[in-house]
């Protein structure tokens, strides 16, 4: 009796296992699928494209990305250039700014200390869209327009990036490293750079991936901001692909396009993946 | 925090280091947003735009702009298309989610690989939204390989046009929203389910609980802050939707301004250089967004941690 009841337990988790299996997979398959259409076709001439759908990569990968660095109308290098430098840039200044402020907050007592945290994580969730208006005008009053500037340095008032660092620095910074740095007879900045910013190593490099992803994959400001073609950034020129004539289009040419955009991100993804996983849900929720 | 209090007498001659070391965040936030956000108000009680090429404006015109946008409907047309677009993602996004989350947290039943699934379904985040809508786009183009295989099949003989049909351009918007979002959501869900007292799973499971009854009993009313989390900040994010339904659309938010969400409108009265009506939009959205981020503040900061 046990023993039957037994088999049928085993046999009831094999199947569990079997479904769940094959929904996971079946989801792979419809993430992976239209990365799988891209790479084909970056590899197949644009009349092979129009000719029919291919499961197998063609000849055409060199060719190609040598038509389209041909292409005058589409600036692929100076787009991955611009792209960057404003992905690198907004990931410096965010991630260092942002561990200083959480910082300020996780290491002194100051009055309205409480208020200012407080106020930091209420503004997080609000859009910088809705204030797009006001800062392309002023802006265009600076003499910022087509200037890298204005997408670099406001990241140095990341609310997100700021908070997912105080949660770092509660859990892995104890206030007596702090101490001992005093002790030692070392400045406050002085300690800042060189004694607490090694500590944050982990939560900097997940945050840098984060905030260069985000910098990289940004549409809506770049494309108020930035008109002149050498100073374009990737995702612009994605969007003019689209509003140009597409059937005139050398398809091999635009899937090529989107791939070289994506494609840094992917390889980083993929090498990092692990610690980019285990901090998503860090930042985002306190359990 | 409360390490910091009980080592005050040490820490307080340290305190100017706390207001120095805030000077950069502040100034950045008062100078890129603040400013802004007062321009932006004050832009929205002027009438300013351009006909043809003449230019109207600046006139104040009071809450002129704010009457029209709701007398015109054009506020209501649109806040209905950005939600309609939104819940075609996040239904089947927090349906796949809950399920994978519980799955991937179920002790009881260790899937094999379950880090290589959560990097493939967490991938599609990480992608440049344009590029992905520039994708879906070629891919259900006219021309493309869906059209290609459903007229070899001969389920269609004309190429079927995906983007003249509002039902088929809120379900590639949707798609592409579900695809870069479930797998993020799964693994806060995750978190969150962790986050439960291993203690109750075992008592209901000794008490003879059926997986469903464990699931409705316990993990969905202790998971409700962290559901509750997801959903505000997704609809948050879905109020900010742009990229995707942008460009897929050209802008037009095919077919006949169907699938035009409030980003779409607000983005096309900034390059038509309607200021006044740009500043309205913008004001609206800053205080619904607003009230929304005080909620998701209330929900997710409990006040013992303070």
């Amino acid at each position: 009796m046990a023993k039957s009841k037994e088999r049928s337990l085993s046999q009831h988790m094999a199947a569990k296992k079997t479904v769940r299996y094959i929904v996971l997979i079946l989801l792979t398959i419809i993430c992976l699928f239209s990365f799988y259409i891209l790479i084909i076709n970056a590899t197949r001439a644009n009349s092979q494209i129009q000719k029919g759908f291919s499961m197998l990569p063609g000849s055409f990968f060199v060719t190609n990305i040598k038509n389209l660095l041909a292409n005058g109308n589409l600036p692929i290098l100076t787009g991955l250039l611009n792209s960057l430098i404003v992905s690198a840039g907004t990931c410096i200044l965010s991630t260092y700014f942002s561990a200083l402020t959480a910082y300020a907050i996780h290491a002194y007592d100051f009055v309205g200390k409480k208020f200012i945290f407080s106020f930091i994580l209420a503004i997080m969730m609000i859009p910088t869209q809705v204030t797009a208006l006001g800062f392309v005008r002023f802006m265009n009053q600076l003499g910022l327009i087509n200037n890298f500037i204005p997408l670099i340095v406001p990241s140095i008032a990341a609310p997100t990036v700021f908070f997912f660092m105080k949660q770092y620095m509660e859990s892995s910074l104890p206030l007596e490293i702090v101490e001992a740095a005093r002790i030692d007879g070392a400045q406050e900045f002085r300690t800042f750079n060189s004694i607490i910013l090694p500590i944050l190593k982990p939560a900097i490099a997940v945050q840098a991936i984060f905030t260069f992803v985000t910098a990289w994959n940004n549409y809506f400001t770049p494309n108020l901001l930035l008109s002149k073609n050498k100073m374009k950034t990737l995702p612009i020129l994605i969007a003019q692909l689209r509003s140009a004539d597409y059937l005139k289009f050398d398809y091999g040419q635009v899937y090529m396009m989107i791939f070289l955009s994506i494609i840094p991100v992917v390889i980083v993804y993929i090498a990092l993946s692990k610690n980019i996983i285990a901090g998503i849900a860090v930042g985002a929720v306190k359990g | 925090m409360a390490a910091a209090r009980s080592k005050k007498s040490k820490v307080v001659s340290y305190t100017k280091w706390g207001y120095i070391f805030l000077i950069p965040f502040f100034f950045v936030y008062i100078a890129f947003q603040i400013i802004p956000l007062f321009s932006t108000i004050y832009n929205s009680f002027f009438e300013n735009y351009l006909a043809g090429l003449k230019q109207i404006g600046p006139n104040f015109v009071g809450l002129a702009n704010y009457a029209s946008l709701i007398s015109t409907g054009d506020l209501l047309k649109y806040t209905g298309n950005t939600l309609v677009l939104w819940i075609a993602g996040f239904i089947p996004q927090i349906l796949v989610s809950l399920l994978l989350a519980v799955w991937f947290a179920d002790a009881g039943c260790k899937l094999k690989a379950e880090g290589f699934f959560k990097t493939v379904i967490y991938m599609p985040n990480l992608i440049m939204a344009s590029a992905m809508a520039m994708l879906f786009f070629t891919v259900f183009s006219n021309i493309g390989p869906v059209n290609q295989l459903l007229q070899a099949i001969g389920i269609v003989d004309e190429p079927y046009v995906f983007l003249d049909h509002t039902g088929s351009v809120v379900f590639l918007v949707g798609t592409m929203n579900f695809l870069m979002w479930f797998g993020n959501t799964t693994i806060l869900l995750m978190a969150g389910i962790m986050g439960i007292d291993a203690s109750l799973f075992e008592a209901a499971s000794v008490d003879g609980a059926t997986g469903s009854q464990t699931f409705f009993h316990i993990t969905m009313p202790l998971l409700k802050p962290i559901f509750v989390y997801v959903l505000l900040t997704s609809l948050v994010g879905g109020i900010q939707m742009f990229d995707i339904p942008q460009i897929l659309t050209n802008g037009e938010g095919n077919p006949n301004r169907t699938t035009m969400t409030l980003i779409m409108y607000l983005n096309k009265h900034l390059f038509s250089k309607n200021y006044g009506m740009a500043g309205a939009l913008s004001v609206m959205l800053f205080v619904v967004t607003t009230i929304l981020s005080l909620i998701i503040y209330r929900v997710t900061v409990t006040p013992e941690e303070y």
